[in-house]
């Protein structure tokens, strides 16, 4: 079999039998070699009139990137399969009667490439011209002002009016049915990133072009609504939207009016993610956290509380590694069939959407823990409006998330366990960007700040849920402490759990236990000890990106080596929450891993890195949880139940 | 099916030939000889590109892979054109004895033939002929007795799109895809059907296979001109007395085919089809072939009654709704071009924005994605440019109703 590129750091790999995107979309296909002047893999190439050598098979974006040679694009993502439908990147190859898109275009012969011709400039400008003739809306009135490529071409190309017309009238309906994702085609250009993204990257299959010429525009099945197709709601299509096209459902106006509103008492959980890219929004380059200052900056912005979703990770490690040991137990010692394992994470909404559209057989496997914003809406409206004496109905409670699906999630007919709507909003990292910029204040420049009390500082198993490995680190952290009542520093160096860190797609890891400690006092009504687990293997795995799930999903269903899996961490994104789809426009697998690198700096920071040593959570059991991990009360509050939806739409 | 009668006469084509005795002939000579045949009888892709044959079956013979794939492209979707229609109801011996002979020659196994949608009466018919084909072990295994050698052709329908015509967005739909053009490279003889060294020929390339193997390729080539050897099926329409399909060397002059046809008065001739050229009275004595007036074998004739921007504006009416709308060139520069058609209708134009709009059409002519939008432009650029006293001294503005 032929070779296929495979994806970048961070992106799902995948081969041919396995992608749903055409072939010719995939990746560009190696040639034999047939040049004498092939050597080595490489070959050298003409790049106006500079001799370069690449190595074989590079595409020319590719080769002239390496070579400091500026090729502008618009439908070619890094993260994404080739296209080469936007037509802006073309470039002159000598000896070829048209010009050749140089995202597209695999080099396998000494070819001479001129970047800058006047054929070259003049098709250039034509498509520009093009696509600002059908570009409904002006871009001061776009939420993508400033930070939108058509925009930044058109400057780069000096576009001072429009050349063949401008469109005047919508021609499209808004579709805000969503609560996660608003379209809106009257700002697409049909690079058909989304498309890509939806069928290729994540491989969840919503969107698709529909019709043809003029008439072509990016839809779903039967052009239905996005809240009544099989959309996991993970937002990966905006972040890789070059236009304002695509958004998350802004809830900006109700927060601020909520803030206005002095009878109301506004609180707002940050979860680990926003933190560690909210800079990228003020110019600040990838990999910088900002916890102190932006929780500085929502106090002035009016929010009464700000407490940190890291506390009700914590939580959700304690309920629902307490979850998987009882199904351990009951399914290995009392062998009870009706248990299913391996336990699935619940904590990503986009995944839980995922697996009740796509295996809702497998339901049971996730765990009932609710995700922390959940949970966290859960106490807010409960514990702590009790402790402060305030009444739950003038609670307004805001999640700052890195992520378009937990605005879905908030708003699950299921979510009411407090009597009221546990979380009232979702809020992403752009949008909570803009209130800081609409406030008039400058993130990077804020005084830092802590968290508030009754929940305070998180510890930093917490924190690093919003890497991909993250929960699966901090369970572990967690369950071999209170299995072996040995250290996890002793076992790994620093804390640091790495087979499950990294952005491989799927990653997989086995742990002898072998030796246990006494049970400790929180556990005491769980199980009576932890012989039946001495001697045991403990086997996990971590998946990111629904299509890497889904790898692991067909292999479960198939019996093969994820079936014998205790637990599983999914994330639906791309690198975990950091790459969620509400954080800050552009991604990369760079911009990512830079995220990824500051959570886990903090996390090496903390002086508390274990969710069962967050005293504020030891209280939370005794104080309001007195029945302890998985008990009645943390029941009723903390665990939920899921949705069989299925594939097929009526 | 039943062979029709012939009634149709022409050099090479339309001259006669008894079933399977090319096939017959090939599988007696070595692959490479075959190989050397073809690419000595110079013989061109009829379907209008004019890639050499040769040289597309020398690259999927050469391609190292367990699979390889023959696609006849009956996909005959440009206006004007029905020769291919004509081969396939008369002639079906010649395109699928071409179809075995090209398996042979680079290995393959599975035959399509990509049926265009609107011929859906001929499915039926068609796959009777192949059934008759595998009876007499035309097709399936161990054809004519040659050991291993199996083939075996299916029809598939197409859905009505123009674009699938061009070889890789005809791939991307019989693989169930959008019918959309690929990139390329990859070229489909490296990496087609299914990811495999697939060929796509047209009908009447492959019909003209069996003729030079048993002929030869020094008979075939006294045909012709130097650069387009043999002989071509013109699909002749619009105003003359007998229109139809005629079979000509290449290298006939536009004005000996309109003399043949019986044309008169005419005005102009598009060549070409849609994406071809139109060209008026002084260029008559062009030459039909690949270096000259190029044409895949539509020829439409219009006479001194006939209003050339209407004509136009059918051209550019079909290329928008046809454009696949993959690519911005051809999706919104024909929307451009059509409207700049209609501004002269109206008579609210200035030459300023009609010299940008050729202008447009340059760039689409080099920028668009596949061969539909590097083309739709020639009519309007063609028209513009041999037609302008008409177009732009119009009395009133308006259209007249011829």
């Amino acid at each position: 079999m032929k070779k296929y590129l495979t994806g970048k750091m961070g992106v799902p790999m995948k081969t041919k039998e396995i992608s749903r995107a055409p072939v010719s979309q995939q990746a560009h296909v190696i040639q034999k070699p047939e040049h004498p002047e092939y050597i080595g893999g490489s070959i050298t190439v003409e790049i106006n009139e500079k001799k370069v050598s690449v190595p074989l098979g590079t595409t020319i974006l590719e080769a002239c990137r390496q070579n400091q040679v500026y090729v502008p694009t618009l439908c070619h993502h890094d993260d994404l399969c080739v296209a080469g439908v936007c037509r802006i990147c073309v470039v002159d190859v000598e000896g070829m009667r048209t010009l050749q898109a140089a995202c597209a275009f695999p080099i396998t012969a000494p070819i001479k490439i001129r970047t800058s011709t006047p054929m070259v400039r003049k098709a250039r400008k034509h498509i520009i011209d093009l696509l600002l003739s059908e570009h409904y809306g002006e871009c001061y009135s776009c939420f993508r002002n400033n930070n939108c490529e058509l925009q930044a071409l058109a400057k780069e190309y000096g576009v001072d009016h429009y050349n063949f017309g401008h469109v005047e009238k919508q021609r499209y309906e808004i579709d805000s049915s969503s609560y996660s994702v608003v379209r809106d085609m009257d700002k697409c250009i049909l690079c058909k990133r989304c498309v890509r993204t939806c069928i290729d990257l994540q491989e969840v299959g919503v969107l698709e072009a529909i019709d043809r010429g003029y008439k072509t525009h990016i839809g779903t099945f039967g052009d239905k609504p996005l809240a009544e197709v099989i959309c996991i709601n993970c937002g990966q299509c905006i972040n890789r939207c070059p236009t304002g096209a695509l958004r998350a459902n802004d809830p900006r106006d109700e927060i601020w009016e909520a803030i206005d509103n002095p009878q109301k008492h506004v609180v707002v959980q940050t979860a680990p993610s926003p933190r560690a890219a909210i800079g990228e929004e003020f110019g600040i380059e990838p990999g910088h956290s900002f916890t102190g200052e932006m929780n500085t900056a929502l106090r002035r912005i009016g929010f009464d509380r700000v407490f940190d979703t890291n506390f009700t990770a914590d939580l959700t490690i304690m309920e629902e590694g307490t979850e998987l040991l009882i199904r351990l137990y009951k399914a290995l010692v009392k062998k009870d069939t009706s248990v299913v394992i391996p336990q699935f994470t619940s904590c990503s909404p986009g995944w839980v959407k995922y697996l009740e559209h796509f295996y809702p057989e497998f339901i049971p496997n996730l765990s009932s823990a609710k995700s922390p914003q959940q949970m966290f809406g859960a106490l807010i409206k409960t514990y702590y409006a009790k402790k402060h004496n305030i009444d739950p109905s003038n609670i307004v409670s805001v999640a700052v998330m890195p992520c378009s699906a937990k605005k879905f999630e908030c708003n699950r007919p299921e979510m009411t366990s407090s009597g009221f709507k546990d979380v009232d909003y979702g809020l992403t990292t752009r949008e909570l960007a803009q209130m800081i910029k609409e406030a008039g204040i400058y993130l990077p420049e804020m005084p830092k700040s802590h968290f508030d009390d009754p929940f305070g500082d998180a510890s930093g198993a917490g924190l690093i849920f919003g890497a991909t490995g993250g929960v699966m680190e901090a369970a572990l952290r967690t369950v071999i402490e209170l299995v072996t009542g040995e250290k996890v520093e002793n076992v790994f160096d620093n804390m640091n759990i790495m087979p499950v860190r990294g952005f491989e797609g799927i990653k997989y890891a086995e742990l002898p236990i072998t030796k246990v400690g006494p049970i400790p006092k929180l556990l005491v009504h769980v199980v009576p000890n932890w012989d039946w687990l001495k001697g045991a293997t403990l086997k996990i795995a971590v998946a990111h990106g629904t299509a890497n799930a889904k790898r692991v999903m067909d292999s479960i269903k198939a019996g093969g080596k994820f079936s014998l899996c205790h637990f599983i961490e999914f994330m639906a994104c791309p690198g975990g929450c950091i790459g969620g789809g509400g954080q800050p426009i552009p991604t990369s697998a760079e911009i990512r891993r830079k995220r990824a690198q500051a959570i886990y700096a903090e996390d090496a920071a903390l002086d508390v890195r274990k969710s069962h040593e967050n005293t504020h959570v030891l209280k939370l059991y005794e104080e309001f949880l007195t029945y302890g991990p998985c008990g009645h009360t943390a029941h009723k509050l903390l665990h939920t139940h899921y949705t069989k939806r299925g594939k097929f739409i009526s | 099916m039943e062979t029709k009668t012939k009634k149709r006469t022409g050099p090479v084509i339309f001259s006669g030939y008894e079933r399977g005795t090319a096939i017959e002939k090939a599988l007696n000579i070595n692959r490479e000889d075959i190989l050397l045949e073809i690419r000595e009888s110079k013989l061109r892709g009829r379907g209008g590109a004019g890639f050499p044959t040769s040289t597309k079956w020398m690259l999927t013979a050469a391609a190292l892979s367990d699979e390889k794939f023959i696609i006849c492209n009956a996909d005959e979707g440009e206006p004007g054109t029905f020769k291919d229609r004509v081969l396939l109801i008369e002639y079906p011996e010649l395109v699928f004895d071409g179809m075995v002979i090209a398996a042979h020659t680079i290995g393959a196994q599975k035959g399509i033939i990509y049926l265009r949608g609107e011929y859906e009466y001929l499915l039926k018919p068609l796959q009777e002929y192949l059934e008759g084909m595998r009876k007499d072990n035309f097709l399936g295994k161990d054809i004519l007795g040659k050991k291993g050698f199996y083939f075996d052709i299916t029809v598939f329908l197409g859905s009505g799109a123009y674009v699938c015509g061009e070889e890789t967005a005809l791939i991307e739909s019989l693989e169930g895809q959008r019918g959309e053009a690929r990139n390329r490279p990859p070229y489909p003889v490296n990496t087609g059907y299914m990811g495999k060294p697939t060929i796509v020929n047209n009908v009447e390339t492959l019909a003209s296979i069996p003729h030079i193997i048993i002929k030869g390729s020094e008979w075939y080539k006294k045909l012709g001109t130097g650069k387009s050897s043999g002989s071509k099926l013109f699909s002749v329409s619009g105003d003359c007395d007998k229109p139809g399909v005629y079979e000509l060397p290449w290298g006939t002059k536009i004005s000996e085919l309109l003399e043949l046809v019986s044309a008169k008065n005419t005005k102009a001739v598009q060549v070409g089809g849609a994406s071809g050229f139109c060209y008026n009275k002084t260029q008559f004595d062009k030459a039909l072939a690949y270096e000259d007036a190029a044409t895949g074998g539509s020829i439409m004739i219009f006479n001194e009654s006939r209003d050339m921007l209407r004509v136009l504006n059918n051209f550019m009416e079909f290329f928008v709704d046809e454009s696949c709308g993959q690519c911005t060139p051809c999706r919104i520069g024909n929307v451009k071009l059509l409207e700049g058609v209609k501004m002269i209708q109206k008579g609210d134009y200035t030459f300023a924005y009609i010299n940008k709009l050729k202008e447009l059409g340059k760039s689409m002519q080099v920028a668009s994605k596949c061969g539909l939008g590097q083309s739709s432009p020639n009519a309007f650029l063609s028209i513009l440019e041999n037609f302008n006293e008409e177009i732009f001294n119009r009395e009133n503005g308006g259209t007249n109703e011829n």
